[in-house]
């Protein structure tokens, strides 16, 4: 599949200091054109065109490089609650399709975000990092994720399109488990999860040559424990269909190569129990991604025993920038290796969030060679906000 | 500092995520213990169908001299503990230290535990009603011309544990004289007792495939009652509601637990003050049969205020005083809470706090690090009020007035009821009363335990389900031990 217009350029540099440097120029460059763009009367965005009216600055002029970002004032997620959503859509694309993807929503209003192609330019660019032994171009997969208005299921449908394979998914609320578990039905919760998994079970026992996956860190949990527990042999059973030699009791010798995972929290020891007991010992291969849908995706530094299983991410810069501030200094950026809170920016032509904090906190990383740009590791629920919120139920 | 792993049935585990149990006192680290997920006790439970059969052909005789070790192990041994080797006194003093149990309420908690261990045939007894303990080997036992077969319900018990008292494991000791692998989620404060526990059963001789210590969070605790075929678990209401109706959980919840005057007794209040205050406050009124009740036809004014003077003596003193009466909390803010809860409640008219009164000082008391809260009486004019049936993790009860013919009909759940009557009547009465779990009759405190008899559930009967055995008198030729029960001279009749 031809990739969809607005990619980036990849970063380069003889150095790794000289990829910075060429890193921080094209981020300048863009954050700038960004601006231009959704100010502008004649492309802009009406809600930013609005909100400009009350700004002690001229985003048109006065925004010279990505240090500017600081002009903005933080952007509060209220402002995605409630319509009209016409209202994110920038004048420019009046005409286009366009999506709405939500996120939140288990009670009250859901933040909205519209999107046009950044689903697929995000997924794309993610493509890039995926290694083809694990994932295979052409081969087929399996989503078993949240779906309904997130943007995870059309993602991963378009990535496996984008790497010429067919994406087979199974439905699956995660406000409805979350509205379970506050009512304390744990056993409902448990029930809808197995239902989920158990449609996972039917397809891959369908023979449609599945090698890839998406799935969230628990439902990876289990469905692994699913296939341990020979539900996957059940299934080629009830349609008379021969068990392999050796079984069909890991999700290594159900067929799966690669599996890219997130949505939830990702903890080093999550990580290390997948690869050492659920994907024997890294054979089949797990990518860890952090995202949401107002950001997109940022991916993560190849994962392993080597580095005791510690999750990085970086961001798919220019297109979004993660930062790592003081939580109670937004504007202080902290040192590396040093907590606080995730600070994110989103940059596309389709929308523009400028300082959005996250409800995570994490260490501030080095860039490396790949992403030669500021990641971020250890993320979890920011302490400060913990315990009011149901995380990680899918 | 020490390093606990997980025991995975037979293989020491190390985490990336530990919890860090710090000393209530001086707020320093005392150990790591590694957490384990849910899904890695799925995966180990995948093995128990196979630990279950290797552990049912050992002999009962065998696992009870198992026993008799481990119980002079568990006083005696110095015994692995993660990285470090504990005596028996530097486990009370690590026990007491995350916990904030004094040291002489962790010691003496141990040695129920140590009692179960070496009384483990008489426990046993108790739990099987006398059964011949050879039909743990064979699945059947005869005698009196009866044939009693059983059959196991699961292939491993989950036991998910408090950390608010240690004499609670003596209820799940007997899990492998049951022939039962074990698992053990300790609860977050208290890995010690269930770790010195195993340990002494693996010095004695048991592999340790049967034996699982797997601490984890809310998550995995859950996944446990949902994976096990049978467990236990403690909790209060709230957290124990989804299993109410789960016949697989034996739940270990608040106790409610009551001394109930019958109309005969009640102006002799005075001859059994010491057995209420005991009942209150014993082990530092945090166990679940720790009487949270004191019901009345009349007196009750001068009930209170009599265990009020009694009570409102104690005093905070430190962890490893020999004299401690009550306990402290290592994270103070759950004192606050409870305090908070008790100071709103008597906000609704119809209760008083008489120990308060008594003592002139709050119930709440702040030294250091920790926090304590003192006895406390509060006297409630009417069964109604919402401080006449509640139970905290301190010396706290009420005193209520309710007629003797309403009090077993209002008394709701009660785990331990001590009825104080000789009223044939009455006392027949509460024979027969269902919300009681345990009945004393008599002067005798609520905490007062015989290991013999069932403490919310039977676990013999949790684990096991007899069942209908007959055998072919032809069989018994050839067929070993199964056939006894025709060659015990019982034929099997047609029915």
């Amino acid at each position: 599949m031809r990739d969809t217009p607005g990619k980036p350029t990849p970063v380069t540099g003889a150095t790794l200091e000289e990829k910075c440097k060429n890193a921080k120029a094209q981020l300048d460059k863009h954050f700038v054109e960004t601006v231009q763009w959704h100010f502008n009367p004649e492309t802009g965005t009406p809600f930013w065109l609005e909100k400009a009216k009350s700004f002690d600055f001229n985003p048109l002029t006065d925004v010279k490089s990505y240090a500017d970002i600081n002009k903005f004032p933080i952007f509060e997620d209220d402002w995605l609650r409630g319509g009209p959503i016409r209202k994110w859509v920038p004048k420019a694309y009046a005409d286009r399709g366009v999506y709405v993807f939500e996120t939140g929503g288990t009670t009250g209003l859901p933040k909205t975000r519209i999107v046009i192609d950044d689903f697929k330019i995000d997924y794309e660019m993610m493509s890039d990092t995926l290694p083809d032994k694990a994932f295979p171009k052409g081969s087929n997969w399996l989503m078993l994720g949240p779906s309904g208005p997130r943007r995870l299921r059309l993602a991963i449908e378009h990535l496996a399109q984008y790497r010429g394979g067919i994406c087979f998914c199974v439905d699956l609320d995660p406000r409805y488990v979350v509205k379970c578990l506050k009512e304390r039905k744990i056993a409902e919760a448990q029930s809808y999860k197995d239902h989920c998994i158990d449609q996972a079970l039917t397809v891959l026992a369908g023979g449609h040559d599945i090698k890839c996956m998406f799935t969230t860190p628990k439902l990876l949990a289990g469905f692994d424990e699913q296939i341990r527990a020979g539900k996957l042999e059940d299934k080629y059973r009830a349609l008379g269909k021969p068990i392999p030699a050796g079984g069909l009791r890991s999700i290594k010798s159900a067929g799966i190569t690669g599996i890219f995972s997130g949505g939830t929290e990702f903890t080093p020891q999550f990580t290390r129990e997948a690869y050492e007991e659920m994907l024997d010992d890294g054979d089949v291969y797990m990518t860890p991604t952090y995202g949401n849908t107002l950001m997109g995706l940022a991916c993560s530094k190849p994962i392993g025993p080597d580095d005791g299983f510690k999750i990085s991410y970086y961001a798919p810069q220019p297109r979004a920038v993660i930062e790592v501030v003081n939580p109670d200094n937004f504007e202080e950026i902290v040192g590396y290796g040093e907590t606080g809170r995730v600070m994110l920016t989103t940059l596309t032509k389709e929308f523009f969030v400028p300082r959005f904090p996250e409800r995570d906190e994490g260490e501030r990383e080095k860039p490396f060679d790949k992403y030669p740009w500021d990641g971020v590791s250890g993320v979890r629920p920011f302490a400060a906000l913990a315990g009011g919120t149901v995380v990680g139920v899918y | 500092m020490i390093q606990i792993p997980a025991l995975r049935f037979g293989k020491p585990y190390t985490s990336l995520e530990k919890a860090t149990l710090i000393h209530h006192v001086t707020g320093e680290p005392v150990a790591e213990v590694s957490q384990v997920t849910g899904s890695q006790i799925a995966r180990d439970l995948g093995q128990m169908e196979r630990a279950h059969k290797e552990l049912r052909a050992i002999p009962i005789r065998d696992i009870l001299e198992i026993y008799r070790k481990a119980a002079d192990y568990f006083v005696t041994a110095t015994l692995p503990c993660g990285d470090a080797e504990l005596t028996f006194d530097d486990y009370v003093r690590n026990l007491s230290a995350t916990t904030g149990s004094p040291m002489v309420f962790c010691r003496r908690n141990a040695l129920k535990v140590h009692y179960v261990l070496e009384n483990i045939e008489v426990v046993l007894g108790g739990l099987t009603r006398g059964l011949d303990l050879t039909a743990l080997d064979t699945g059947y036992a005869t005698g009196g011309g009866r044939t009693q077969a059983f059959y196991p319900t699961t292939d491993v018990f989950g036991a998910v544990l408090p950390s608010n008292s240690p004499g609670v494991h003596s209820l799940w000791v007997p899990t492998i004289a049951l022939k039962m692998p074990l698992l053990l989620k300790p609860g977050r404060e208290e890995p010690w007792t269930p770790m010195r526990v195993l340990q002494a059963f693996i010095k004695a001789g048991l592999p340790a495939k049967f034996l699982g210590f797997l601490p984890t969070d809310h998550a995995g605790a859950a996944d446990i009652l949902r994976l096990c075929g049978r467990s236990m678990a403690f909790g209060d209401d709230k957290t124990m509601a989804p299993y109410k109706h789960d016949h697989r959980v034996e739940i270990h919840g608040t106790g409610y637990s009551k001394f109930i005057f019958g109309d005969d007794q009640a102006d002799n209040y005075e001859q059994y003050l010491d057995t209420i205050v005991e009942g209150i406050a014993g082990n530092g009124g945090r166990a679940c049969v720790n009487a949270s009740g004191v019901w009345t036809p009349r007196n009750g004014k001068a009930i209170a205020e009599a265990l009020a003077k009694r009570l409102s003596g104690a005093k905070p003193r430190p962890w490893d005083h020999p004299d401690c009466e009550i306990a402290g909390f290592a994270r103070p803010e759950v004192a606050e809470a409870i305090d908070g809860m008790v100071t709103k409640a008597l906000e609704t008219p119809g209760a008083v706090d008489v120990t308060e009164q008594v003592r002139g000082t709050p119930r709440l008391v702040k030294e250091g690090r920790i926090a304590y809260l003192l006895p406390t009486i509060v006297r409630c004019d009417t069964p109604d009020h919402p401080l006449a049936n509640k139970e905290f993790l301190f010396p706290y009860a009420s005193v209520v007035e309710c007629p003797q013919a309403d009090v077993l009909k209002r008394i709701g759940y009660t785990l331990a009821a001590t009825v104080l009557s000789e009223d044939e009547r009455f006392l027949a009465d509460a024979m027969a009363c269902p919300n009681i779990e345990r009945l004393n009759l008599g002067a005798l405190p609520t905490n007062r335990l015989t290991w013999d008899q069932p403490h919310e559930g039977n676990l013999f009967t949790h684990l096991y389900r007899q069942r209908a055995l007959n055998i072919a008198p032809t069989s018994h030729a050839t067929a070993g031990p199964a056939a006894r029960p025709v060659a015990a001279g019982r034929d099997v009749a047609a029915v």
